[in-house]
């Protein structure tokens, strides 16, 4: 694979321009405390939290407000002190009607620098991880309601375990951040590298695993000297992979660094490998080191249509209306407002909607840059091949999908489809293809659902 | 509603404006939100234009008013065709995506000098109507459309469209007195100087004299994404590997692999017809075999058929056999063993 000095990727993907730059140079800062947080029940995938507060009630920062009883779920907790209101139900970018705990700021608020400080800032643990019982980071994590902050949001107590069914032996951190525009996770390697190292240590020691990488695309060199640097006396490899859509997806960063296939409908586990977000594992030190829950998080405020693009260290549940705000409002020409990257985010039909654990950026795209859909005959070129990264034929599962023709999108496995959105990107003839493909498999789903 | 607005202060006024906007204006959709700017259907059109420019440059260079009169013929006719076809059927008009005039040129370029006027006219006709517009337009149909439209003629005035058609005496142009190479070849077994197939000043179809030309669009076309180099690349080297056999079954001939190579519409074929993205294999693989498979064909058909060329043949057959490659060539999902199909 290196023979002629090549980058580590995988076949397939596209080169959407990078457009990091609006926001890659504004260092994290943190948002002033909100008047109210609004704080949706589901913010993982999984099952609800159960809140554990009353209307009236006082909480304290940090303070937990919702239980995650079930298997595959977090708590919650408030990011600001205040007052619980009454719930409210409120619709997401994803299109879900959740239950929303609402606190009003009430009382003395952290001060910001305090915040920065605990959450970046200081010294983490880097050595004696033996003081960390395996199942005291495996708590810590758990009731700190961790989930992936890359954008699945699955809860990260289940993959970070002493007890895992299958035999773990890697541990890989996703540095790569392949979406267009957000530089989140960028920022947080160059500005806090310290957490992130100290909770892949630990991460590794709840695993019990000896081999732990960092992959990041080589797009961020900052971001790899400044890991390399802090990791120095430790035994994590940070390794540069190859700039390309979608390197950051789980299967196919593990593939390009371990050379595993995984198949379809299986999980990393299922090849040993234990795979989380840099944010996430910079969350995991925070609450095995210092105890404190997943409150806040670094997001970018960014895209054509921001005055001032930035990366903010937020509360969770603020609304976008507030960060926007924030980074000096919308351009006037501003016509999309995305909640992730322009590649698979979701966009805001209302922009008082908050933000949640998954959201890793806010882009805000004008109209040259929202892609037109004036659908022309397929070519039948076979762009959308050459780019799939799950070497699917799109063209062929849309109009199966299209006409309904079950079986052969079936065939034609489209289950393995994680709608990264690379053949819709390249195609000529702007078929949407994410779309019908999606269509094809809620079809899918609703046949299964009838024959159980 | 005027009046409320006008008594409140202008500033508060303007503020207020701009806030409802800002609820009103954003739009949503469904992701990616983003696309690629420089694929289109219409951008793919123009690079295949851009890229024939040589090619046709050399013709008219070649050819003068012949090569003029067939080009003008075919593409009014193609587009007149297609304008009338999306009428029939009350559609909207597809002449924005460029593949009517794309068509066109091909066909065109693909003709005899010497070929009637009808015969331009009717070749368009049949490779618009019923190579591309009977299947549903573009991206539907099976078969090449401009290679439809000249097998239609070519059965159908065969006289001007055989070998012996394509040389035309006292008319000015001095490469229509002679026959084509791969004719003087067949014929009497001379053979034309690398040289001037190399530049083009042979006789041939218009667009297939000049090696030059169709390699320096063929190489563009590559370059920019359009044609995909799997299917020239599996041409040349069937044609390499068949032309270095025949070297050494009759090491005395005069006719070298390179002869192959440069002469009839070989390289014209290879870069811009066989590439036709509707009516050729979906992927890398694919492609490739869909090469090999034009190569082999066209190399059967010079040596063994009456044709003294056989691009347009060896490339219909191929189409033919396109939805079977892409059966047996569907790519491996990441992470299965084996495909589910076949």
């Amino acid at each position: 694979m290196n023979l002629f000095g090549r980058k580590k990727s995988f076949r397939g993907g596209v080169h959407p321009p990078g457009k990091k730059e609006f926001s890659r140079a504004a260092p994290i800062e943190i948002l002033p405390p909100p008047d109210k947080v609004m704080l949706a029940t589901l913010q993982n995938v999984g099952q609800p939290c159960q809140p554990i507060v009353k209307p009236r009630q006082r909480v304290v920062y940090g303070e937990k407000i919702g239980e995650g009883k079930a298997f595959v779920s977090a708590s919650l907790h408030t990011p600001i002190a205040g007052v619980v209101q009454r719930m409210k139900t409120m619709t997401f970018p994803n299109g879900r009607h959740l239950p929303v705990m609402i606190v009003k700021a009430e009382g003395k608020q952290v001060d910001g620098e305090e915040l920065v400080s605990e959450i970046l800032g200081g010294e983490w643990p880097k050595d004696c991880m033996r003081l960390y019982e395996p199942m005291y980071i495996h708590d810590a994590i758990s009731d700190a309601g961790i989930v992936g902050l890359g954008g699945a949001a699955f809860p990260t107590h289940i993959k970070i375990t002493h007890e895992s069914k299958q035999p773990i032996n890697t541990l890989i951190i996703n540095g790569c951040e392949c979406e267009p525009y957000l530089t989140s996770d960028d920022r947080l390697m160059m500005d806090a590298p310290g957490p992130i190292i100290s909770g892949t240590l630990l991460a590794a020691r709840a695993l019990g695993v000896k081999k732990m990488i960092i992959g990041v695309e080589d797009n961020k060199p900052r971001a790899i000297k400044a890991l390399r640097k802090e990791a120095a006396d430790t035994e994590i490899r940070i390794i540069a992979l190859k700039t390309k859509y979608p390197q950051g997806s789980e299967k196919q960063l593990i593939g390009a660094l371990t050379g595993k296939e995984i198949l379809p409908g299986k999980l990393p586990g299922d090849v040993g490998v234990a795979i989380n977000n840099v944010g996430t594992i910079a969350a995991v030190a925070r609450a095995v080191a210092r105890g404190k829950p997943l409150t806040h998080r670094v997001i970018s405020v960014t895209g054509e249509g921001i005055v001032q693009p930035k990366n903010i260290l937020t509360p969770i549940g603020v609304s976008v209306k507030t960060l926007i705000d924030f980074c000096g409002g919308l351009k006037p020409d501003a016509a999309r407002v995305i909640a992730g990257g322009p590649m698979m985010g979701f966009a805001f039909t209302d922009l008082n909607t908050p933000v949640t654990k998954g959201t890793s950026g806010i882009t805000v795209l004008t109209e040259n840059e929202v892609r037109k859909e004036q659908e022309t005959g397929c070519l039948r070129c076979g762009r959308c091949v050459d780019a799939c990264p799950m070497h699917l034929v799109p063209t062929k599962l849309a109009l199966a999908s299209r006409y309904k023709a079950l079986q052969v999108a079936e065939d034609y496995n489209i289950r393995a489809c994680f709608e990264c959105g690379s053949c819709a990107f390249i195609c000529p003839a702007q078929i949407p293809l994410v779309q019908l493909i999606r269509s094809g498999k809620m079809y899918l789903a609703a046949k299964d659902r009838k024959a159980a | 509603m005027e009046k409320e607005k006008k008594s409140e202060p202008v500033s508060k006024s303007v503020l207020k404006s701009a806030k409802e906007e800002e609820t009103t204006r954003i739009n949503v959709g469904p992701s990616p939100h983003f696309g690629h700017i420089h694929s289109t259907t219409r951008l793919m059109m123009t690079d295949v234009l851009i890229a024939l420019v040589p090619v046709i440059l050399v013709s008219l260079y070649v050819f003068q008013w012949f090569a003029v009169k067939q080009l003008m013929i075919c593409i009014l006719t193609c587009i007149g065709t297609e304008a009338a076809c999306t009428r029939m059927r009350n559609r909207q008009s597809t002449l924005y995506d460029g593949s009517a005039v794309v068509t066109a040129l091909i066909l065109g370029l693909s003709l005899p000098a010497t070929a009637p006027w009808y015969v331009a006219m009717i070749g368009s006709v049949v490779a618009i109507g019923i190579g591309k517009m009977v299947f549903g337009g573009l991206g539907m149909n099976l078969f090449n459309p401009a290679m439809v439209g000249r097998a239609f003629v070519m059965i159908a005035f065969a006289g001007v469209m055989s070998a012996s058609g394509y040389e035309l005496a006292s008319t000015g142009v001095d490469a229509l007195s002679q026959a084509t190479p791969l004719n003087i070849f067949k014929q009497t077994g001379a053979i034309t100087p690398i040289y001037d197939m190399f530049w083009g000043v042979t006789n041939g179809s218009i667009g297939e004299t000049s090696a030059f030309a169709c390699l320096l669009g063929g190489f563009y076309l590559v370059w920019r994404g359009v044609a995909a180099w799997e299917i020239p690349l599996g041409v040349i080297i069937a044609v390499i590997f068949w032309g270095t056999i025949g070297t050494i079954i009759n090491p005395e001939s005069q006719w070298t692999v390179l002869h192959h190579l440069f002469s009839g519409s070989l390289l014209f074929g290879a870069f811009f017809i066989a590439t036709d993205p509707v009516t050729s294999p979906l992927s890398a693989k694919g492609r490739f075999q869909f090469g090999i498979g034009v190569g082999i064909i066209l190399m059967l058909l010079r040596s063994f058929s009456g044709y003294p060329e056989g691009m347009m043949f060896a490339v219909l057959l191929m189409n033919a056999l396109s939805p079977l490659i892409n059966r047996w060539t569907i790519p491996k999902p990441f992470g299965v063993k084996t495909s589910r199909i076949l």
